[in-house]
């Protein structure tokens, strides 16, 4: 009986599997869309942007949005309509290339300073750690032992 | 050794940055090349590359308008002292229509349906190209809209407006040109 049972959901899974791989894109929002693209003429993100051409823009994008277009069509559109400078992004000429490359020079950087310096701080850390209980808890000597706990019982009473 | 490495480094890091910063600075600054050579008396050559007509089909460029003087007017919908020039351009382009030539306005970060409802409004009878990549208005050094770029015949710029034109700066540059 469960064996059976196992065979309809895997034969189930199966059918549906293309089905899900296949499925067309979920119909995107304003809000999805605004926030990655520009205000043309404000130079900010169009979520934050406060004019008429912002207004027009969202004006465009809703109406893209009713013919049942998918967010990448959107942008598409939005591309054919106020150019490549809608997305935001550096178009590749001239100094545009250093958007991509200084930041990914930074991350290599940081990634070669840890690694250079991960190694020395537990290296430090463990020269501390070995030499911190001879620091830190002196022996007592019988009689401080008697005072300490003659204290301690005195102020528990 | 290693010690004095690190804040050498870190020196030679902060001096590429602001070396980079002061190349960006200087590589974006104005394309002032067309305004230099008119103001010295010379007729730069017109940059031209093949637009997409607005509200139409294919594409067009300056080259299809040679042996004709064009006022190239850079617009956009959204741009308000284009609405106070749009009539100016309008009587222009009768002007230069009688002797075979054309205003040609260029749209600028603009939707096509926003830019033809300003065309409709307007009543504007020369026609219009779209700089969807803004490549043409770079090319022209254009920085703010409106700007006007008055062409002879032979595709050279002989005037350049930045800003609304005048009727005195149209009459005198449609002269230069023979119209």
């Amino acid at each position: 009986m469960a064996r059976r049972a196992l065979i309809a959901l895997l034969a189930a899974l199966a059918l549906l599997a293309p089905a899900t791989a296949f499925a067309a894109p979920a119909r995107t929002t304003l809000p999805d869309v605004e926030d990655e693209v520009m205000c043309v003429l404000c130079g900010t993100a169009l979520n934050v942007a406060d004019s008429a051409q912002a207004d027009r823009e969202r004006a465009f994008i809703e109406a893209e949005i009713a013919k049942g277009k998918t967010k990448a069509q959107v942008k598409q559109a939005l591309v054919a309509e106020y150019g490549p400078q809608v997305l935001g992004t550096p178009e590749g000429g001239g100094f545009d290339w250093a958007a991509w490359v200084v930041p990914s020079l930074v991350v290599l950087a940081l990634i070669g300073g840890l690694i250079f310096l991960v190694p020395r701080w537990r290296r430090r850390s463990g020269t501390m750690d070995s030499a911190a209980p001879t620091l830190a808890t002196p022996a007592l000597s019988a009689a401080e032992a008697r005072r300490l706990e003659e204290d301690i019982a005195r102020y528990d009473r | 050794m290693k010690r004095n490495a690190v804040p050498l480094v870190a020196i030679l890091a902060a001096a590429a940055l602001i070396g980079l910063l002061v190349y960006g600075v200087a590589s974006r600054g104005e394309n002032r090349t067309l305004d230099d050579a008119v103001s010295k008396g010379q007729r730069p050559a017109a940059p031209d590359r093949p637009l997409p007509v607005l509200g139409g089909a294919g594409q067009r460029s300056l080259a299809n308008y040679r042996g004709k003087p064009v006022v190239l007017n850079f617009w956009a919908s959204w741009c308000t002292p284009c609405r106070q020039e749009a009539p100016l351009l309008e009587s222009a382009q009768k002007r230069l229509a009688a002797k075979g030539g054309t205003v040609l306005g260029v749209t600028f970060r603009d939707a096509s349906p926003d830019s033809q409802a300003f065309v409709r409004k307007f009543k504007l009878t020369y026609p219009s190209l779209r700089d969807v990549s803004g490549q043409l208005a770079k090319a022209y050094g254009t920085r703010a809209l409106p700007e006007t770029f008055v062409l002879d015949g032979q595709g050279r710029v002989t005037a350049i407006n930045r800003g609304p034109v005048s009727k005195d700066f149209l009459d005198t540059a449609l002269t230069q040109v023979g119209v």
